[in-house]
């Protein structure tokens, strides 16, 4: 074969091999948004969203885990969110580039990489045991608050970072001060965007199950939890326990795949709508 | 003037704010550090280190003799890390070379966002999907009992680390100059030549900080393997044993276990080596990404 025609031919087998890269993965995504809608969109119903689970988990719907969700989550944004705008604030505003600020950019990345599960045994001995708060939605949220602060401290800075920078000249120019400056000519225009990145955090920690395990998440409650110090029912919990810890599993299964599609439509949603917010938000300051 | 050394105080103490703020990521590192250190060390007045490193047996509750063995569960992690990856690394370069020079852009913008999606599933969702997708094909296909084994461990894992691979390695091709790609043709290399022999072996840092960084996710995943590699204790023979991962016991036993026991101790002592462990590979990726990126500017 010439020497030309055969690299013709590795090229079209190369170029193909990376397109069926592409596809693949297209095709597992395809797979499982499929499988969980269809098996799932059955099970859907009113009942099904605003009813208690019954007769052992068997029936009724999944409200508690649902409610539980949003709570965790609340807290979860409560500690997260203000922490991590403030961070963001110092090391884009504030911070020179000493070591001490190069050592703090190095445990952010590394903060993000620590495995969920030991946020959750960190979070068993500092939220539940040290700080006394038991095995409760408190020490859950918190929990997962901490998870989430890398993320949260990342995307803050994103979007400070696309303020442009006559901004802050004019304020200081017109004698403000760097607080002034903050407050006036940078926050306003970023706060926006800086929600909108932590949403998609947000969304992260929603789906979690490892670090609430042993910080809070209950497996069945009766009722709803009535004060922060309660257990709580959470749908990623819930869903791992119908499709592995439940006593009568198959029985059980189109409750699961009803739980899998109301969690991956509420993390995905969350995602998209961040997303899409993103989107106009960057549209706009061009 | 006083009220001039007012603002000044105001300026200092909104400034100590913030830095306290800032300074918080590089305390919960050392926090969570100390705190698996500080509770793991109990476990070692019972229990000898080089028996927990090098013993396969892991049977605290026999009641005989407690038995405090992690290699089984670290041959185990490390084994559908390793399965994972030899899936997740072809793929996830072939999609980010993909992204990068084949894709049209107006198909690369709807693409990123999918990929995103892929990284938004939650790992209790791709985890249950495993177990009831993958479990019988892999049953069917390898005439094995369940399906739940290693394979399936690794083929879920290969799937949550895709996203991280992807994006960061499609980043680093990205970031190689024009110039590069531009000489190549010019001196009559063929698109795939150039694509092989000189883009992917200039972005070859940023590609390996990414396989990384994917194999760091993989190995302190913990819902997917814990659903899908059936957690048997056993010494792992190979990729169609049930295998239990440092992960997954964590999770199973310490709901379990009496608090303040040498059994509590021990599941914090895995959990420190796994935080060693991930903290060692992400570290890595880190300083191989810097240097990268140093040399770029």
């Amino acid at each position: 074969m010439k020497p030309a025609a055969r690299k013709k031919i590795i090229q079209v087998i190369g170029f193909l091999a990376l397109r069926a890269a592409m596809f693949l993965v297209l095709a597992i995504l395809l797979l499982f948004l499929y499988d969980i809608g269809k098996k799932g969109g059955g099970v859907i119903s009113w009942e099904f969203l605003s009813q208690a689970p019954r007769r052992g988990m068997t029936e009724g719907g999944i409200f508690p885990a649902i409610f539980g969700t949003f709570l965790v989550t609340v807290i979860t944004a409560v500690l997260s969110v203000p922490l991590g705008m403030c961070a963001a604030i110092y090391l884009n505003e504030y911070a020179k580039q000493t070591g001490l600020t190069r050592l703090i950019r190095l445990s952010i990345r590394n903060l993000s990489g620590v495995p969920s599960i030991v946020y959750g045994l960190f979070g068993v001995i500092l939220f539940v045991n040290v700080l006394r708060f038991g095995t409760s939605v408190l020490s859950a949220g918190l929990t997962l608050g901490l998870m989430t602060l890398p993320w949260t401290i990342t995307a803050s800075e994103e979007a400070l970072k696309t303020i442009p920078n006559a901004y802050r000249e004019g304020a200081l120019a017109l004698g403000a001060t760097k607080w002034q400056m903050i407050r006036t000519n940078v926050l306003p225009y970023a706060v926006p965007g800086m929600l909108t990145g932590t949403v998609l955090g947000l969304a992260r920690a929603a789906g979690e199950t490892a670090p609430i395990l042993f910080t809070g998440a209950a497996f069945y409650l009766p009722f709803l939890p009535k004060s922060l110090g309660d257990q709580f029912m959470a749908l990623p919990y819930h869903l791992y326990i119908m499709a592995t810890q439940h006593h009568a599993i198959l029985q059980v299964r189109p409750l699961a795949y009803g739980t899998a599609l109301v969690l991956i439509v509420l993390v995905l949603g969350m995602n998209m709508t961040a997303v899409v917010v993103r989107y106009r938000l960057r549209r706009k300051q061009r | 003037m006083r009220k001039k050394k007012w603002k000044n105080l105001k300026e200092a103490a909104i400034k100590a704010f913030f830095f306290t703020c800032g300074i918080l990521a590089i305390l919960v590192l050392i926090g969570i550090f100390l705190t698996l250190l500080l509770t793991a060390i109990p476990a070692f007045r019972e229990i000898k280190i080089s028996e927990f490193l090098t013993s396969t047996h892991w049977d605290p509750t026999s009641p005989e003799k407690a038995e405090y063995g992690l290699l089984s569960m670290i041959v185990s992690t490390l084994m559908v890390t390793v399965g994972a990856m030899l899936l997740a690394v072809p793929i996830g370069i072939g999609v980010a070379a993909y992204l990068s020079d084949v894709a049209h852009w107006r198909v690369r913008e709807i693409l990123k966002p999918v990929i995103e999606i892929l990284a938004g599933i939650p790992s209790v969702v791709v985890g249950f999907l495993g177990l009831v997708l993958f479990g019988p094909a892999i049953a069917k296909i390898f005439h094995t009992g369940n399906g739940l084994n290693a394979v399936n461990g690794s083929v879920l894992l290969a799937i949550m680390s895709l996203p991280t691979i992807i994006s960061i390695s499609e980043d680093s091709l990205n970031a190689v100059p024009r110039a590069y790609s531009e000489a190549s043709l010019a001196l009559g290399a063929s698109p795939w030549q150039t694509l092989f022999r000189v883009k992917l072996p200039a972005a070859l840092s940023g590609i390996i900080a990414a396989c990384m960084l994917g194999m760091g996710r993989a190995i302190g995943e913990t819902m997917t393997v814990l659903m899908v590699t059936g957690n048997a204790r056993a010494f792992p023979h190979g990729f169609l044993n049930s295998v239990r991962t440092m992960t997954a016991n964590i999770a199973i036993e310490l709901g379990e276990v009496p608090y303040f026991t040498t059994h509590y101790y021990a599941l914090f002592a895995i959990g420190l080596v796994l935080f060693i462990m991930t903290f060692a590979v992400n570290l890595a990726a880190d300083v191989v990404l810097r240097k990268y990126q140093e040399r770029e500017q």
